[in-house]
């Protein structure tokens, strides 16, 4: 039963099923997917060391927002722990590849591949130790339960100093060593910022696919069935359990790479890092981005990591927002508060998100200039 | 037994704390269906309001007008940031509400500045002898007050007009709908109630520690709280309350001889230990309502 696979001259109809649910399934798609990569891959020789940096960080935190709209945007299962998760790659990247000092503990197994797939497993398998509590509760009970892991998880790891070098003091991150480079060290012919962009754009790309992939195959399906109605789901056959446990061991997983790597562009960081903050800016990045969207969740995570640079440059154009941490109305507070007005203009007014917002103007364009 | 009985004292008078909130939340839970992620933002800007007031109109008086002005600013955030996502994902509502919690919060805390405000209450730290036992003042007026607050809502909920109204949206918003209640002010009245009362627990926080940004923190303590009770039950909230109190403070004060090596500071995070032990038995919380599952 397979049809033509293209009508000559009526290359956008689609004559199976499987092309429609293909990788890149448009022509406009597979030009902007292209030239965004190509651009991307130009970026680094153009724009400053400082940006890059921020950029790198964006792009992890891409990641770990694929990861949290994996459970939580596909699979429906509400996560507000994804700072546990998060927390757990990077001391298990931080451990694996460390030295070992008097301080805390290390391996010394500096290759980035080794300790990276590392992190994101010891995460995943946190992820199935929660997952049957997840399968017993649903909506917001979950999401409570949740939380409550971060705090668990906060409190151990402020105890446990031999691992995180204790609160305040923290401990170096991982070491990204690839085929015997330092890619944090200048090398002869790029700077540290421009290895680590491109290091995490590849890994972007890589789990960004990934997680494409996954999602629109039977597994993704499956996700979204249980999230539209868990029970009608369950009824047509698919096995609750076996998919909330996968659900949240890809998630974890996810949130294990991004954590072992988020901290890597700064070199260091401390068990207060992994607060309920980090969770509710993993849930805002999703929701801005869109909930339910790959490129979403990379859209919102870029947005939120950028966010911060953007009202620092405020004070030039807005005088009457005071620079530093004296005046009367500061950046700092217009950056918390402009988290928390976000989240909610969003949801009111484009709850799909940024990507909402992109599928409209696409859809303006697509039939331009006869928009009706 | 008189170290044990002050931390029971101390535990019941924490618990009640948790009580108030737990109490706000579940209200809210109840008429709407969503956790309010605001509460904490709430009680910390009643907090920061009684330290204003009460050198101008005494302790009480500022923690009565406190308690208004919090409860009509919940309202007033009710009615216009919440009313427009009624019928959306209560997911999507909550964390709206964690995006109200932020915004308050950050306003509050332009009002707090970098050091602790006192709310200006009558006990401080003074102690008085209970049973053979020095315990706080503050912690036998926290629970004398939060007995009195269930009580009244008790009573409200149960013989008012308005009170049965609330229980009738709970019960269900469309036949309610039709029996000619308007279930938008019932949803206003909810958020009210539970602002006002989260005012009230705020300063109850305050008391003999003072005000500061973190304040808000010990908020979420209601939340094992609510868990622990079911999330539709009004005295599961006391209940899980009280609990949680009690498991902390007997903690605080055991778990060293007996439990060292859950770290110094466990206290603070039990609640949450007791939470996750107690949903693996029970998914519904000691109280709660097992839904219906139905296509």
């Amino acid at each position: 039963m397979k049809g033509p696979t293209s009508i000559k001259g009526r290359q956008d109809l689609y004559t199976s099923y499987g092309q429609d649910m293909g990788f890149l399934n448009t022509r406009p798609k597979r030009a902007w997917s292209g030239g965004l990569v190509v651009v991307a891959l130009i970026l680094p020789f153009m724009i400053t060391d400082d940006l890059l940096q921020l950029l790198a960080t964006g792009f992890v935190a891409a990641i770990g927002a694929i990861g949290l709209n994996i459970v939580t945007g596909y699979a429906g299962q509400v996560s507000l722990g994804h700072a546990f998760f998060l927390a757990i790659g990077a001391y298990t990247a931080a451990a694996l590849s460390g030295p070992e000092t008097g301080r805390v503990i290390g391996f010394g197994i500096t290759s980035l591949p080794i300790w990276l797939l590392a992190s994101g497993l010891v995460a995943a398998l946190f992820g199935v130790l929660v997952a049957p509590v997840a399968v017993r509760l649903r909506g917001l009970y979950l999401a409570i339960v949740t939380l409550g892991l971060v705090f668990l998880g906060e409190h151990v790891f402020r105890e446990w100093t031999s691992l995180t070098g204790g609160p305040g003091v923290g401990r170096p991150a991982a070491v990204p060593e690839l085929f015997g480079v330092r890619l944090d060290q200048d090398s002869a012919l790029f700077t540290a910022a421009q290895q680590l962009y491109l290091l995490m754009f590849v890994l972007l790309v890589i789990f960004g696919v990934l997680a494409r992939n996954l999602v629109r195959s039977r597994v993704g399906r499956a996700f979204a069935a249980v999230r539209d109605r868990d029970l009608a789901a369950s009824v047509i056959g698919v096995d609750l359990t076996r998919y909330k446990v996968l659900a949240f061991a890809v998630s974890s997983f996810y949130a294990g790479v991004a954590g072992a790597l988020l901290f890597v562009v700064n070199g260091f960081f401390d068990p207060g890092s992994f607060s309920l903050l980090l969770s509710v800016q993993y849930i805002a990045m999703v929701l801005i981005g869109g909930a339910g969207t790959i490129s979403g969740a990379i859209m919102g995570a870029l947005f939120i990591t950028l966010l911060p640079r953007i009202t620092r440059e405020l004070p030039t154009v807005l005088p009457f927002i005071s620079g530093d941490a004296t005046g009367v109305f500061t950046v700092f507070q217009l950056e918390a508060v402009l988290y928390g007005v976000l989240i909610i203009v969003f949801l009111i007014v484009e709850p799909r998100g940024l990507f909402g917002i992109w599928v409209r103007v696409r859809n303006y364009w697509r039939t331009w200039p006869f928009s009706y | 037994m008189d170290e044990f009985l002050q931390s029971l004292i101390r535990g019941l008078g924490t618990g009640s704390i948790y009580s108030l909130l737990a109490l706000g939340f579940v209200i809210i839970y109840k008429s709407t269906q969503v956790i309010s992620f605001a509460q904490p933002a709430f009680m910390l800007a009643g907090a920061v309001l009684v330290s204003y007031l009460s050198p101008a109109v005494s302790f009480v008086g500022a923690v009565l007008v406190a308690a208004v002005v919090i409860a009509v600013l919940a309202l007033g955030v009710e009615r216009t940031v919440l009313r427009p996502m009624v019928g959306k994902p209560v997911f999507v509502v909550a964390i709206i509400t964690i995006g109200v919690d932020v915004v308050v919060r950050v306003v509050t805390n332009a009002f707090i500045g970098l050091d602790v405000r006192q709310v200006g209450d009558p006990w401080g730290l003074n102690t008085v002898s209970f049973l053979g036992a020095e315990v706080q003042q503050r912690y036998l007026v926290m629970i004398a007050t939060t007995a009195v607050v269930t009580a009244l809502l008790f009573l409200f909920f149960r013989y008012s007009r308005i009170g049965l109204a609330m229980r009738a949206v709970a019960y269900d918003q469309e036949v309610a709908l039709a029996q000619g209640i308007s279930v938008g002010s019932v949803f206003a009245l909810s958020w009210a109630l539970a602002g006002g009362l989260a005012a009230l627990a705020g300063v109850f926080v305050a008391t003999g520690a003072g005000v500061d940004q973190q304040l808000w923190i010990v908020a979420l303590k209601a939340l094992p709280a609510i868990i622990l009770g079911g999330l539709e039950s009004l005295g599961g909230a006391v209940v899980g309350g009280l609990a949680v109190g009690i498991v902390e403070s007997l903690f605080g004060t055991y778990q060293n001889d007996f439990a060292p090596w859950l770290g110094p500071n466990f206290a603070l995070v039990a609640p949450y230990a007791l939470m996750l032990l107690v949903l693996l038995v029970r998914p519904y919380g000691l109280f709660g309502k097992r839904e219906v599952e139905r296509l």
